[in-house]
Parts: structure tokens; C-alpha cells; sequence
């Protein structure tokens, strides 16, 4: 098919003949000229950088800042949003480093929550003593890391009754909490205190199941889904930072949303 | 600032496939290892919290200086459909000399103006998906977090199209790119009428 680009006129062969090598020598170095500057981008941008001590170095310093920079961000008085319990998702998403058929359940009668650093009372708790502290509910959005997200419904009491019945020092920097699964995870005293954490022992109103951290499991509504430990076996309040399971591997420690 | 800014984006947007590739937003669609920053997700986030802050202060500057020195009114504005549409199709007829490269045509005007626009909206949805409790009114204003996310996901789409179109223009118009290394030709009071003379000339 005849091009529609094409001139209706078209000019003397000779002409065409005359100019040829110009426009082919404009074209060639037009191309080298352009690679060269695609390559030198290419450079600038690191994309062959696969992962050495210094890049990492550098990003961790910087994640390190930006811890500092979210704890500022972090406002202890605003509450994240609540949704009706009918938009609770049951059962919750699952979600850990392994799959759910690798969940070991734990024995709520035998289980024992110990406390230890910086507390006056350091009594392992039971069950039963959690649920006798005054109980909170909220219907939150968990959001993942990943980017998904799911509303659902945790009660339990929140870790700041729970800090104040042990006489915890309130100044300390972090909280720390180890698990049945070997999840160690740690957050910040504000965080803590937030009227928004729980120490949560329900889901929707029922006993916490065995996939979700039965008995007791932590749930802020102001930090990404992997800070909250599930399955939890000891607390302890510290000024000494504590790291955590995802943390090591290079995630953010504050991880606020 | 063009060239800091030409890389902050590249780490932004391969970081941000990295992440994306997580939890993907549309089923099956993935990038592979090749075209993303970081080996893992935890370190696609780190490049991704790293390079915000060039991108927001580079930004910041490069916005500051186009509104205070009047940049913006001058090279960008004001933009004519009928230019756009002759502009267009020029192109499609191989008609782009460039002549004058301190002088925008209408489609680069146009397009100039959706990027930068871009750029602001994926600090704001970034922002939103960022800190969704502590912004939670900003959340809402786009319609909820995982609104949000697409948003950011798609500005992402505009700003890797318009990507592509620049990057083969520039290749096109080889000149432009030393000017942007090396700052190129002084825009000055009387090239601008010039240019205007010349314009007006090719309508008369």
C-alpha cells in the first residue's frame, strides 16, 4: 500500500542520491550519541547494583532515620479509623512466615505470659488474670506490608492497662515480646500506650483461635500487620533495642502507619 | 535538577515494582527480577523510603524555582487545542525539527504539565498509603486505602508512559540532550519574540 506520507511530488532522484549520506551519518550519530546517554543512565540509576555492604549500609542508615522521622510522625492522640462490626472479615486473613498447617497451638491452661526488665511486678500471668483487666474492642483495618488489607474485631485489655498493672516504667524506650513461634518483635513506649493497642484474647467476640495466636496476640491499629506478634509468651520492658524476626532480614523497625 | 530527578524516578518506580510484586493489584501481572530494585521486598521498600526524600526535596526545589521565577507561565503556558492538534500531526508526519529547543510546542507543554501534575499526586497518594492512620483524612479524600494504592499504582503507569515518549523524543532531537547536560541556550526576551515572529510567520 502507498504510504499517506508520501509527497505527491516526488523530488529528482539526483537530489535524493546527493543527500543520502548526510541524513544516514545524522542518523548513525544520533543513535550512538543516544545510547551512550541511555547507557550512562543506566549507571547513574544502579540497576546491576545487587545488594553490596555499602548500598545496604546506606539504605539501613536511612531506614534507621526514617524511624526517627515516623516516631515524630506518630500522634499518641489520634485514633485510627473503626468500621461496624458487620464488616468484620471471619474468619481473619492468616498470615506468617510459614503456612497455616505448620501452626503448633498452644495450651491456654499450661501457658504462662512471663514479665521481666524494667517492671515492679514480674509474676507470670495466666489466662484468666488477663481477662480480668478491664477489656476494650475496636474494629480496625490491618494492613499488610504487602498491601493488602482486611477489617476485623480484636478485644482483649490494652497493653497500657496491662503496663500499669506491673508497674512498668512508662519512660523506657520499647516493649518487647517474645512468642511460641519464635517471632520476636518489638515497639515503641508511645505505640504501647496508645489507646489503640491490645493485648487481644477475641476475634469477633469469640476466643481467639489457634491460627491467629490464641491465647493472646498483640493488635495496634497504628502499625503495619507484621508488629504484631501472635501467640505471645513474654513481655519485657527495656531501653536496650530489641530488633525483631522481619526487622533482621532488613524491614523497618517503627513500620507506623 | 533534571537529572536528579531522572534518577530518583527510575529508583522510585523499579523500587515501587518490587514492592508492587508482593501483593500484585492486577492478577497475574508481575514484573520480573530483572526490571526491579532491591532482591527482596524488604529491600525494594528500603530503596523506595530512601529515594522519597530526593524526590520530595529535588521536587520541592524544582517547584519553588519554576512558580518564583516564572518558568512555568513562560515555557508552559498558554496551551492552544488547535496547537496541540497541529503539533500532533506533524509528528505523525516525521515534522519534528525542533528548531528552537527553548521553545516548548504545545503536545511538550501539555505533556510537561501531566507529569509534573503526576509527580505531585504520587507524593499525595504515597503519602496516603505511607501513613494511612496518621493522614487518615487523606485516605477518605481518595477514597480509602486501597483506592489509594491503585491511584499510586496508576500515576505510576502515566508517569513510565510519558517515560517513554520523552526518552525516544530526546533520542529523536539528539541536541536537547546536551542542553540538558550542559544547560543549554539562554532563553532571552528577544529569542522568545523571535520565536513568536517565527510562528506567526508559518500561519500567515
Amino acid at each position: 500500500m502507498r504510504s499517506p506520507f508520501r509527497p505527491d511530488v516526488v523530488p529528482d532522484t539526483a537530489i535524493l542520491a546527493d543527500h543520502k549520506p548526510l541524513i544516514r551519518s545524522l542518523e548513525r550519530r544520533g543513535l550512538i550519541r543516544g545510547s551512550l546517554s541511555l547507557g550512562a543512565l543506566v549507571l547513574l540509576t544502579g540497576c546491576d547494583v545487587k545488594r553490596p555492604e555499602a548500598v545496604e549500609s546506606a539504605l539501613l542508615a536511612i531506614s534507621r532515620l526514617n524511624d526517627g522521622v515516623q516516631a515524630l510522625l506518630f500522634d499518641p492522640n489520634r485514633l485510627a479509623p473503626t468500621y461496624p462490626a458487620s464488616t468484620i472479615l471471619r474468619p481473619p486473613k492468616f498470615n506468617a512466615y510459614y503456612d497455616v498447617m505448620d501452626v503448633k497451638p498452644v495450651n491456654g491452661t499450661t501457658w504462662r505470659l512471663e514479665v521481666s526488665g524494667r517492671v515492679a511486678d514480674k509474676r507470670p500471668w495466666t489466662l484468666q488474670d488477663l481477662r480480668a483487666l478491664p477489656q476494650t474492642s475496636m474494629v480496625i483495618k490491618h494492613i499488610c506490608v504487602e498491601g493488602w488489607s482486611y477489617i476485623g474485631g480484636w478485644s482483649g485489655p490494652t497493653l497500657r492497662a496491662f503496663l500499669e498493672h506491673i508497674g512498668a516504667d512508662l519512660r523506657a524506650k520499647y516493649v518487647a515480646f517474645k512468642t511460641a513461634d519464635d517471632y520476636p518483635s518489638s515497639i515503641d513506649m508511645a505505640t504501647a500506650l496508645h489507646p489503640q493497642t491490645l493485648l487481644a484474647i477475641q476475634y469477633g467476640g469469640d476466643t481467639l483461635a489457634d491460627p491467629f495466636g490464641f491465647p493472646v496476640r498483640l493488635r495496634m491499629a497504628t502499625k503495619l500487620g507484621y508488629k504484631n506478634p501472635k501467640w505471645i509468651t513474654a513481655i519485657e520492658v527495656t531501653n536496650t533495642y530489641p530488633g525483631g524476626y522481619w526487622e533482621e532480614k532488613g524491614f523497618p523497625w517503627f513500620a507506623g502507619i | 535538577m533534571h537529572w536528579v530527578n531522572a534518577v530518583v524516578m527510575l529508583v522510585m518506580i523499579t523500587s515501587g515494582w518490587g514492592i508492587y510484586d508482593d501483593d500484585v493489584i492486577i492478577r497475574g501481572f508481575h514484573f520480573s527480577s530483572f526490571w526491579r530494585l532491591g532482591d527482596w521486598a524488604a529491600w525494594s521498600l528500603n530503596w523506595h523510603f530512601a529515594g522519597m526524600w530526593f524526590l520530595v526535596i529535588n521536587g520541592l526545589i524544582y517547584l519553588t524555582y519554576g512558580f518564583v521565577t516564572g518558568r512555568f507561565r513562560k515555557k508552559l503556558l498558554p496551551i492552544r487545542p488547535a496547537e496541540v492538534v497541529q503539533t500532533v500531526i506533524d509528528t505523525l508526519h516525521f515534522k519534528i525539527a525542533h528548531e528552537d529547543i527553548t521553545v516548548y510546542n504545545a503536545v511538550q507543554k501539555l505533556l510537561y504539565i501531566i507529569v509534573i501534575l503526576s509527580g505531585i499526586s504520587q507524593v499525595v497518594t504515597g503519602l496516603a498509603i505511607w501513613k494511612p492512620v496518621q493522614f487518615s483524612g487523606l485516605v477518605s479524600l481518595l477514597g480509602g486505602f486501597q483506592t489509594a494504592r491503585v491511584l499510586h499504582f496508576a500515576g505510576m503507569a502515566v508517569i513510565v508512559g510519558f517515560l517513554i515518549v520523552h526518552v525516544a523524543l530526546a533520542l529523536l532531537v539528539p541536541k536537547t540532550l546536551w542542553a540538558m547536560v550542559a544547560g543549554g541556550p539562554r532563553v532571552t526576551a528577544n529569542s522568545q519574540a523571535q520565536a513568536h515572529q517565527a510562528r506567526q510567520g508559518h500561519t500567515a
